[in-house]
């Protein structure tokens, strides 16, 4: 099973009957176990956009921050019901809980500062047992969920070589 | 002018040098004619040759190589393979293997000695064994059986003469992995007659099937094998020109006084890189081999739907699949294909007589350019029979 996560991640496109060929396996077999994957949610699929080039896609701009929330523990509670209600926000791409000073690390996206500015104003700020807010808006991103945005390194091998 | 040195002149140059010239002229080629991986040496390995730059480490090491090099390179041999070298008597870090063979084979031979070598073989063994003053003998294999070798036809080939019998395991260019048995009587075969066993081990991390039967690890073989290993090929390495050489402390004696002159040592900045390569690379190779692997499968399984018989390849990153359903001779086949469709593919004739009627496919190549290879040697090939 191993293997076919491992040529999922090599190639998240391949057929279910080219990941057989790849791993060696049944094709039916791949394609129920992905299917299987897909239900209970173990594997999700995502696009992951140069943010460079996300303006010229789609006309909009693409403004992303990280901000760090503080937040008073609930008894019993800990911090997963305001985690949860962030994480609800469809701004909101990702929400931890972290070592440190803070408690939650977020990020979140938006068409420009003034959006984010005023989602963290409005609604992130205001939720009971949240302390305080730091928002860090992110200038560059040379690396996203393993995707790196630098120049790649290009072929440099000979065309015919022993 | 005099005339040059007899021996070289008589080597003739290696056939790959005529497609490199034809296929650097084409535009739009897919190569699957390169001997090397086609990642970039991973990022922790590259940057440990920065630091050891940053560091100012641009002075020679000892002849030997850097101690906790030889040091790694020992342990990790004994690690995997159960065979144990004395770090410092018997391992030579050299120049790559192509340097380690070069030593070997001059450590050992005298004019005259043969050496026999199990064909299609790497382009560079015969020449080798010649300037060092030696005689290859080449023994036939065949892709009815794997390229399996056959203790019986080296015992066959075994004159007076003989010194030495070369393996490279898993081979450049079959992929073919000898299995235990099969070295094992080969290891039987050089005790009764007392010749030395040189074996280039350079794609031994790339094995597919089952693992790899390391040459000294046998019973019997070690305290006449010279072992050639490196970086280059598993860790994507080819370029930093790093490798070793293990053998019984008189051979890596030899071997030293030869570098010693002649190369003084490899690269420090190299061997840095090597020693980070050895210790903290281990994920970056099993993720390259699990690549390696895929596309292995893919590629096999493609020649065959395409109707080229191909011996099923357990190691190293070559397919070698049989083009006499075709008619052609395999450099026809090789050049009508890069002319017609683009794509080089190594004939194997260069290897050797026995590699006649096949070529070298290297998949060490991205996915999507093996899928257009193969879509187009498909054509080619449909071209062929109409």
């Amino acid at each position: 099973m191993n293997a076919i996560i491992h040529a999922l991640q090599s190639d998240p496109r391949a057929t279910a009957d080219r990941i057989a060929v790849m791993t060696g396996t049944d094709p039916d077999a791949v394609r129920e176990q992905i299917a299987e994957w897909e239900s209970d949610g173990t594997l999700r699929w995502k696009v992951i956009i140069d943010p460079r080039k996300v303006r010229l896609l789609t006309g909009a701009e693409a403004v992303t921050a990280l901000i760090d929330v503080s937040v008073s523990p609930e008894r019993g509670e800990g911090y997963d019901k305001v985690a949860a209600r962030i994480a609800q926000f469809p701004e909101v791409r990702s929400v931890c809980l972290v070592s440190g000073g803070q408690d939650l690390r977020c990020e979140v996206t938006g068409t420009s500062m003034a959006e984010i500015g005023d989602f963290v104003a409005r609604k992130l700020a205001t939720i009971d047992r949240v302390r305080s807010t730091a928002t860090h808006f992110v200038m560059k991103t040379y690396k996203d969920d393993g995707a790196l945005f630098l120049q790649a390194a290009g072929d440099h091998r000979l065309k015919v070589a022993p | 002018m005099r005339p040059l040195s007899a021996v070289v002149s008589a080597c003739p140059p290696s056939g790959i040098r005529r497609f490199f010239d034809l296929a650097a002229s084409m535009p739009d080629v897919i190569s699957l004619g390169v001997g090397e991986p086609d990642f970039v040496t991973p990022w922790r390995v590259r940057e440990a040759g920065i630091a050891a730059l940053e560091a100012g480490r641009t002075s020679y090491t000892s002849n030997m190589g850097l101690a906790e090099l030889r040091m790694a390179v020992c342990g990790d041999l004994e690690r995997r393979h159960g065979v144990a070298y004395d770090p410092a008597a018997e391992c030579l870090i050299t120049s790559g293997v192509s340097e380690g063979l070069d030593l070997a084979l001059r450590a050992i031979l005298n004019p005259g000695d043969e050496v026999i070598i199990p064909e299609p073989a790497y382009v560079a063994y015969g020449p080798c064994v010649a300037f060092a003053g030696g005689t290859p003998v080449y023994v036939p294999t065949s892709s009815s059986d794997g390229f399996r070798i056959h203790a019986g036809a080296i015992d066959a080939a075994v004159t007076a003469r003989t010194k030495a019998v070369l393996i490279g395991s898993p081979a450049n260019p079959t992929g073919a992995a000898q299995g235990r048995e099969d070295l094992a009587a080969i290891v039987a075969v050089a005790a009764r007659h007392d010749l030395y066993l040189i074996s280039d081990e350079i794609y031994e991390r790339l094995v597919y099937t089952r693992p790899h039967a390391s040459l000294p690890s046998l019973p019997g073989a070690r305290d006449r094998t010279v072992l050639l290993g490196g970086f280059s090929e598993a860790q994507a390495m080819t370029g930093w020109r790093v490798g070793y050489l293990c053998a019984p402390a008189p051979v890596a004696d030899l071997a030293c006084r030869i570098h010693q002159y002649t190369q003084l040592c490899a690269s420090h900045i190299a061997q840095a890189a090597a020693l980070e390569a050895l210790h903290g690379g281990e994920a970056d190779v099993l993720a390259m081999l699990a690549d390696y692997d895929r596309r292995r499968r893919v590629f096999v399984q493609g020649l065959r739907d395409i109707g080229l018989d191909c011996a099923e390849p357990g190691g190293a990153f070559y397919a070698f699949p049989s083009i006499a359903a075709t008619g052609l001779s395999s450099q026809e086949f090789a050049e009508r294909l890069l002319r017609a469709e683009g794509v080089a593919v190594i004939p194997g004739d260069v290897f050797g007589p026995s590699g006649e009627g096949h070529v070298r496919c290297c998949y060490a190549t991205a996915m999507p350019d093996l899928d257009e290879a193969l879509r187009r040697m498909d054509r080619f090939v449909a071209k062929l029979r109409q």
